[in-house]
């Protein structure tokens, strides 16, 4: 019970997928203008990291080692494809604005990556509850970045409004950087920075972090 | 894995490694092609409304508490062959697919290369429209227009008034061009600029234009658009769309036809 716990609930914080692995920021720059593609992003990437990491460790014995990654990539592919023709059923208008993105999912580091260091050597139920572990960490990484730019961008929530904008006589000025891809940089920079400021385990041990190269090293 | 330790079970075998690629590529294709199939009447129903709500909104009608279907009852929906401007009758136009007709030997023509400027390359002899009445006046034609941007082909809806010249709205609803860039053609602030822009000059010639930088007031600013910065190639494309559209190879001679109606009755 307490491994199950650990496994979900590790990467939200102690082990974030976005903020300590810096994985997964081309899509946490580019849904999260505003709060529903970001919500529906982060349910596509849940279940496709759950599910393909499942996938995965069930036939982890037979996958032969030099066509691995093809094979992942196989199933992870099929399981975006399933998702994204199921978003464009039931959440048409959404997945508009979710355009490519949802495809790119195949792409997204978090989920290969945790296919090829975890389930692959470990069992499904495990592999399962992983994906679903990391899925909520990038989520909660997503839907704090998009609370954040589509308050201070749009004025609003869930597209309700809650700032009124001067543009429709309210006293907001809506903040238009926010809106665009940089400023999703800097949230998750200074995220980064909160969270290590909290837990400084986090912080990269010295050899890892970038200093002054002298003379005398290079030779 | 019962298999994996089995004596002599090697996964790394050619008959292993073969039997796991097919295998994997035969059940990620099953599964991705049903959900394909299941899914795509949902989908089309999508599609289609979306198109109609898209229609709504360039004739400024839409009305979100309103079932589009039925708001769309107050549209006529007609087809008209390009070529000679007159309206068709005999063929549904609802179901009247005008880019599957394109490619069709017998329903779709092969444009010209030297005017061919929206880059498409054919388009189908008949092409619907939509038209708007109010007490039983046509008061907004809308002409769906396509064309090549700068790196999809970009789908929309012109709306004209029954003069067959001023524009009454514009509005793009597929398209891949940049985003943040080129994807401004589909917001409202830019959108905004067209109504009461005139298509043609004194001549009848096609001068709409998306210019670059900003209009200055001028004998053309009944013609020009504003530019988008950081996306002239985009809004080149929107340019030779809608000038092959409203040219005499696109809905030209059915807008000479409109205006001349306008004018018998007015």
């Amino acid at each position: 019970m307490a491994e199950t716990r650990k496994i979900i609930l590790d990467p939200v914080i102690d082990n974030n997928p976005v903020m300590l692995q810096v994985l997964g920021i081309c899509s946490a720059l580019a849904v999260t203008t505003s709060l529903l593609p970001a919500l529906l992003m982060c349910i596509a990437m849940t279940s496709v990291a759950a599910l393909s990491g499942a996938a995965i460790s069930s036939i982890r014995g037979r996958i032969p080692n030099n066509i691995r990654i093809i094979v992942q990539i196989t199933i992870i592919a099929s399981f975006v494809i399933v998702v994204d023709q199921l978003l464009k059923a039931y959440a048409f208008e959404t997945s508009k604005q979710l355009s490519v993105f949802v495809g790119l999912i195949i792409t997204n580091c978090i989920i290969l990556g945790r296919a090829e260091a975890f389930a692959m050597s470990n069992g499904v139920g495990l592999s399962f509850l992983d994906g679903v572990g990391n899925g909520l960490g990038y989520s909660v990484v997503l839907l704090a970045v998009a609370t954040l730019r589509e308050l201070f961008g749009a004025g609003s929530l869930f597209g309700a409004q809650i700032l009124p904008l001067t543009s429709n006589g309210g006293w907001y000025e809506a903040n238009g950087l926010m809106l665009l891809p940089p400023s999703a940089f800097f949230i998750i920079g200074l995220l980064i920075w909160a969270v290590r400021a909290v837990r400084p385990k986090q912080v990269e041990k010295p050899e890892y972090q970038i200093h002054e190269v002298h003379r005398t090293e290079v030779l | 894995m019962p298999d994996a330790k089995k004596p002599g079970f090697s996964r790394d075998s050619i008959s292993n490694t073969l039997i796991v690629a097919v295998g994997v590529s035969l059940v990620c294709s099953v599964l991705v092609s049903s959900a394909a199939i299941v899914l795509r009447p949902l989908q089309e129903a999508n599609q289609n409304e979306f198109r109609q709500r898209i229609v709504l909104e360039v004739a400024g009608l839409y009305d979100p508490a309103v079932p589009v279907d039925e708001q769309f009852g107050n549209i006529e929906t007609r087809l008209v062959d390009l070529e000679t401007g007159e309206y068709v009758d005999g063929m549904d136009p609802q179901s009247f697919d005008p880019e599957a007709a394109a490619n069709d030997p017998q329903l779709g023509v092969t444009i010209p290369k030297e005017r061919d400027i929206a880059g498409i390359s054919r388009r189908a002899v008949y092409a619907p429209v939509y038209i708007v009445k109010e007490d039983g006046a046509p008061r907004q034609y809308i002409l769906p227009v396509r064309g090549k941007g700068l790196w999809s082909t970009l789908y929309g809806y012109l709306s004209v008034e029954p003069d067959g010249n001023t524009v009454s709205g514009l509005r793009f609803y597929e398209h891949a061009e940049t985003p943040g860039l080129g994807d401004q053609i589909e917001k409202e602030p830019w959108l905004a600029q067209w109504p009461g822009k005139k298509l043609y000059d004194e001549q009848g010639n096609p001068q709409i234009e998306v210019i670059r930088g900003s209009v200055q007031s001028g004998p053309n600013e009944i013609h020009q658009v504003d530019g988008l910065s950081g996306a002239t190639l985009t809004a080149n494309g929107v340019t030779y769309l809608i000038r092959y559209w409203i040219g005499s190879h696109g809905f030209g001679p059915y807008l000479a036809q409109v205006s001349s109606e306008a004018n018998d009755n007015g």
